[in-house]
């Protein structure tokens, strides 16, 4: 079948919980059908060129990046992003860290770092400073010089593994 | 109108804490509202930019026709609509060169914008950039700066006769007499590379005309500085309050490169005025990495007038600034930021200055985080660090040698510079004692031990922040200024208001990028109200249609802390005082009893108390209560400029910054034989930045520029082939350090408050991006040591430029081995000739006198480990050579003959390695010159066999011209430092006819 890179095609995913549904299509990146389409600007995006992190969402429970995949890839599956994350009234401990440990500024990369951090900790609950550098290294951070984006997933995965220990 | 107004009076409770920032809770939510978040007008079209493919060529034809059929296009905007409606924006020197938003007629730059795709999406503008057809006749490129500013070069503006488009000379003291007088003088030239501290959003601009009033509205993630606004106003051919500028909540960050969105500004305005409609614009990664700015390439020459114990007593600047292909306001400010302050952190009384912007078919350059200071330090702390080579004693005491005296703030230096307070003694024996300098030479020592390359580099820097509007007009000269009307200041405001309920809002005209204004201006009208830091809401947002600003507004040279803030804290004091004079007189007591705190207005005595916003809210609910001085409502802006920064003098000294802050770094790092990297062991960074208002930021400030400064003294640079075409348009080629490369540095404070700003604050952000590229620099030409030429140290200091600098070193030749067979040939290798000159500053019989002298020949002789003598003129001498990547150990005969003294003499040598032979010889003519200098004029031949020859001749060649370039210009630089000894076979002579006589 051939496939024109404007025929449109109706997208349905589930976003953050709910289904949702637009259009988009063939040649649409699932960042700009995510901030255009369906209103979730929180993700952002840098590079158009799968270097910079900032687009990052998960999809099916893995960190990806939104300007590498088109959104019609995105059909069927369960995409999270930086607005899931937290309460309704509240930051969630992975975000209060960030804020306790000056870890953004501009805030423009914050949201794709925490979806990677947000993944990650849950693959790595006690991961090495060193793990944590390895992961952000997929990400560019033209504002803190990460000391405070290392600090906090450092801490947040120290405070989750004491609770962990309580619990048990 | 400099009102001094301390913290005194108020309980502090917010200013000075680490305070966790009010911005973050949306930014962390994904709340945040950047430019590219926020909703467009029903009907917005999007843009998409047709760009030159070429450096250097005349547009011949411009068809967009076929665009304009292709789906979802609506409109195409040319150079012919912009000729149209606006006009080529001003410059800041006088020269007929025009810069007009789209190129009229010729590219000048890779990316250069030639027309502006308009249609219903983004994609489909983009679909149609390709049918937009465009012919070009390609002219010669000029790329290099110092290749650009010969008169034979072509010339990028036909109306200018020269790229290089303004010349300027300055002297200070008497450098002349000090550099006569000098015990020794060092000269040093250097080239500081083009990069940016790319921000991670690009620019973002939505156009809209308003054909009923004539104007325009567009919003723009412009972060200033709002004199551009006027600009922008006289590009588009309106009165300022006709173009209405705007800017989102949020910024995606800047450092200094949203600045160069202004041209944009006006090329969406008259894209929306094409198609009828508002136009929305969101630059992609390649557009802003080729073509949105860049910070100033520059190339120096400095020289020092020192003593034997390395005191300074003058400098020598030869600037040549490469601004690209247009000079694009404010520049040349770069050159003029650090003016006044060109002596660093030494009191160096005697100064001469060149400076000459010059233009090449590269991208504009502007504003870039630390603008100006990387360039100066760069040159003027890689001298300090030669000086103390050169001398064999401790950078540091060079350094400690030089330092304005602690008792002499505030300090005059030689450009006009007022440094404001500061004491850089004390903030060196600071950072010693707790940044563990001791450790790190201890460190050194046992890597060095283990053979292993190992350096450590210092730097101190002033850091100076709130600029005066003033120096930009230090490229004109005094007549020229007077004719133009002087200028000055740095105007900052900012309104606080009290709603009818009791709520506090302020308002700045910052245009923070992400530096937490919102956050600090809450903490100083917290304290000065008494009211919780949560109770008051701070908007950054500008509209210049609404807002009150100034030409200063806006985020640059580290503004905030020492000026904004400070016009946060005299509105919310206006705010105070007024409602003080209501309280007194209500309660008929005096004004010093009355306090502020915790939400409420009370007196000491306990006697009468009412809340803030019963209080603030009468201004509002019932005016008729309030003494007759009281206008009702509650809403106070203030205005701030400090009378320091005044106007140019007529001894073109400029106090070109209100404040300096004190910088003292110092870094460890080793380099990995194998491939060359640079691994920073250790980096102390000692910042005085007078008051802290918020450690946290501060220190958050701090890592941020020294992350990028990394990048910079290690990685990032933008390419240029010799065609003028862009070698970096992606985030994979300009390398932004990642977690991986950035490591903690060790931050220090201490705080000598500035005494010219209301809370004693100074600017923080840019400081290491101007002490830190060279402080790495210093460290590696440490770790390096003689065997790389001083100027050879170039940033970035990518890891194949540190291993080509390092070379494959030949071992030593092992005892016994070839002692006997240095009569060599080079027989079958390739042979290489050439002749070239130079100028040395000394009379023929004194250079002819120091190429005998056995000390000069060997510092003549680049990579010479020893120099033996053999018999009259005769030398063996043990030499690394290096030619690409090959380093060869020769162990060779020099020999000096066919002396003709003062006028010629031969100087040949031969040698073998276990990488090939070499043989040649030089003959040299002595001419004297102008000046009782001396032409020396060469032509030589080498031959070369074996293994080196193989790098081919392209590369020999020019190595070897490097190298007998070298000989020659190190020559010089030996005449015009050390005094001239007599030859050692001489000496020889001398002492032995001495004793004879003796006898
Ligand atoms: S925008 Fe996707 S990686 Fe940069
Ligand atoms: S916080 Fe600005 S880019 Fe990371």
């Amino acid at each position: 079948m051939y496939i024109r890179h404007d025929d449109r095609h109706q997208v349905t995913l589930t976003l953050n919980g709910s289904e949702r549904s637009a259009h988009a299509e063939s040649r649409t990146q699932l960042c700009d059908f995510l901030r255009h389409q369906l209103g979730v600007t929180g993700t952002h995006v840098g590079c158009e060129h799968g270097v910079c992190g900032a687009c990052t969402v998960i999809v099916d429970g893995r960190a990806t990046r939104s300007c590498l995949m088109l959104a019609v890839q995105a059909e069927g599956r369960r995409v999270e992003t930086v607005e899931s994350l937290g309460e309704m009234e509240g930051l969630d401990d992975l975000q209060r860290a960030f804020r306790d440990h000056h870890a953004l500024q501009c805030g423009f990369c914050t949201a794709g770092i925490l979806m990677s951090c947000h993944e990650f900790l849950r693959r790595i609950p006690d991961p090495s400073e060193g793990e944590v550098r390895d992961m952000l290294s997929g990400h560019l951070c033209r504002c803190t010089g990460y000391t405070g984006i290392v600090q906090a997933v450092l801490a947040v995965a120290r405070r989750r593994q004491n609770h962990r220990e309580e619990e048990q | 109108m400099n009102s001094q107004v301390s913290l005194h009076d108020e309980p502090r409770t917010y200013i000075g804490k680490r305070q966790s920032r009010v911005e973050d809770e949306a930014l962390l939510r994904g709340l945040g509202r950047y430019a590219d978040d926020l909703a467009i007008p029903p009907g917005t079209l999007h843009a998409a930019v047709v760009r030159s493919p070429h450096a250097h060529a005349r547009i011949t034809r411009l068809v967009v026709d076929e665009a304009l059929k292709r789906p979802g296009v609506r409109g195409v905007l040319t150079g012919e609509d912009v000729k149209l409606w606006a006009s080529p924006f001003p410059v800041g020197v006088r020269q007929s060169m025009e810069h007009w938003c789209l190129a009229v007629d010729k590219v000048r730059h890779v990316g250069e914008p030639v027309a502006v795709v308009i249609a219903e999406d983004r994609y489909l503008a983009e679909d149609a950039l390709e049918a937009v057809e465009v012919d070009y006749e390609l002219l010669t490129p000029v790329v290099d700066p110092e290749a650009a500013a010969d008169d034979e070069a072509p010339t990028l503006h036909e109306d200018v006769a020269s790229n290089v488009v303004n010349d300027r000379h300055f002297r200070y003291g008497e450098p002349d007499t000090a550099f006569e007088t000098a015990q020794r003088t060092l000269s040093l030239k250097v080239r500081y590379p083009r990069n940016a501290c790319t921000p991670i959003e690009c620019y973002v601009v939505v156009g809209q005309y308003d054909p009923a009033e004539g104007g325009y509205d567009v919003m723009a993630n412009f972060q200033g500085p709002y004199a551009l606004h006027s600009v922008m106003s006289r590009a588009l051919q309106v009165p300022a309050n006709r173009l209405r500028l705007r800017t989102p909540p949020d910024s995606g960050g800047s450092f200094g490169i949203k600045q160069g969105a202004f041209p944009y500004v006006v090329m969406m305005a008259l894209a929306a005025r094409k198609v009828g409609a508002p136009v929305k614009w969101v630059e992609d990664r390649l557009e802003h990495l080729q073509a949105a700015s860049s910070a100033t390439n520059r190339v120096t020459t400095i020289e020092a007038a020192f003593d034997d114990q390395g005191q300074v007593s003058a400098l020598r600047f030869d600037q040549l600034d490469d601004c690209g292909a247009y000079l694009r306001a404010p520049e040349p400010a770069t050159t003029y930021r650090m003016h006044g302050n060109l002596t660093g952190a030494y009191a160096i009384r005697h100064l001469e200055v060149r400076n000459r912007i010059v233009l090449t078919n590269k991208t504009p350059t502007g504003l870039n985080r630390g603008f100006g200071g990387p360039q100066v330090y760069f040159a003027l702390e890689r001298l300090m660090q030669r000086i103390a080579v050169e001398l064999e004693i401790d950078p540091l005491d060079v350094i400690r040698r030089n330092l304005v005296p602690s008792d002499a703030f505030p300090y005059r230096c030689a450009a006009g510079a007022l440094l404001d307070s500061g004491d850089y003694q004390r903030g060196i024996e600071l950072g010693i004692e707790q940044g563990g300098l001791d450790e790190l030479l201890a460190r050194r020592d046992a890597a060095r031990r283990e053979g292993r390359r190992y350096g450590i580099g210092y730097t101190v820097a002033v850091e100076p922040s709130i600029s005066n509007m003033g120096y930009i007009t230090m490229a004109q000269t005094p007549e020229e200024r007077r004719r133009a009307g002087l200028k000055n200041g740095a105007v900052s405001t900012a309104t606080v208001s009290v709603d009818p309920m009791g709520g506090v809002s302020v308002h700045v005209s910052s245009t923070p990028q992400g530096q937490g204004h919102r956050t600090v201006a809450a903490q100083v009208v917290a304290d000065v109200l008494g009211v919780s830091l949560e109770s008051i809401r701070v908007d950054v947002e500008l509209d210049t249609g609404k807002d009150a600003w100034s030409i200063a507004s806006g985020n640059y040279s580290s503004r905030f802390a020492g000026a904004v803030a400070g016009a946060v804290h005299k509105a919310a004091l206006k705010i105070h005082s007024r409602l003080v004079s209501i309280a007194t007189q209500q309660w008929k007591v005096s004004a010093e009893d009355i306090l502020f705190s915790e939400g409420r207005v009370y007196t000491q005595d306990g006697a009468h108390s009412i809340s803030f916003h019963r209080l603030a809210g009468a201004t509002h609910w019932a005016p008729g209560t309030l003494p007759e001085s009281e206008t009702g409502g509650l809403r106070e802006t203030a205005f701030w400029t400090p009378a320091e920064l005044t106007a140019p003098d007529e001894d073109e000294r400029i106090n070109s910054s209100l404040c300096y802050g004190f910088i003292f770094d110092y870094c460890g790092v080793a380099i990995d034989a194998l491939t060359g990297r640079v691994e920073i062991d250790r980096y102390v960074t000692l910042h005085d930045a007078g008051r802290m208002l918020n450690p946290q930021l501060v220190d958050g400030q701090v890592r941020g520029a020294f992350a990028q400064a990394v990048g910079a003294a290690l990685y990032e640079a933008f390419h240029y082939g010799p065609d003028g075409s862009f070698f970096s348009g992606t985030l994979a080629d300009y390398l932004i350090p990642t977690t991986m490369e950035v490591p903690d540095p060790r931050i220090l404070h201490m705080e000598t408050p500035s005494p010219f700003t209301p809370l004693g604050a100074k600017g923080v952000g840019e400081g290491n991006n101007m002490s830190t590229p060279v402080c790495i620099a210093n460290a590696v030409a440490d770790a390096l040591g003689d065997t790389v030429e001083p100027g050879d140290i170039e940033l970035p200091l990518t890891p194949s430029k540190v291993r080509t600098l390092m070379g494959i070193e030949e071992p030593p030749r092992p005892e016994g081995v070839g002692e006997d067979s240095t009569e060599t040939t080079a027989g079958g290798g390739s042979t290489l000739a050439a002749s070239d000159d130079v100028e040395i500053p000394a009379s023929p019989q004194r250079v002819f006198d120091s190429i005998l002298d056995p000390d000069t020949l060997q510092a003549m002789i680049p990579g010479c480990h020893s120099l033996e003598l053999t018999g009259e003129n005769a030398y063996r001498a043990d030499v690394t050579v290096g030619v690409g990547m090959i380093r060869a150990r020769f162990d060779a005969r020099v020999e000096l003959t066919d002396l003709d003294p003062p006028r010629s003499l031969r100087l040949s040598g031969a040698g073998r390695s276990g990488m090939g032979d070499a043989e040649g010889a030089a003959r040299i003519h002595l001419t004297e010159i102008e000046g009782g200098h001396t032409r020396l004029d060469y032509d030589y031949e080498v031959t070369i066999g074996g293994k080196i020859a193989s790098v081919g001749g392209r590369m020999l060649s020019s190595a070897s011209k490097m190298l007998i370039g070298q000989i020659f210009s190190r020559l010089s630089h030996q005449m015009s430092g050390a005094k001239v000894k007599r030859s050692l076979w001489q000496r020889i002579k001398h002492r032995l006819i001495d004793r004879g006589g003796d006898a």
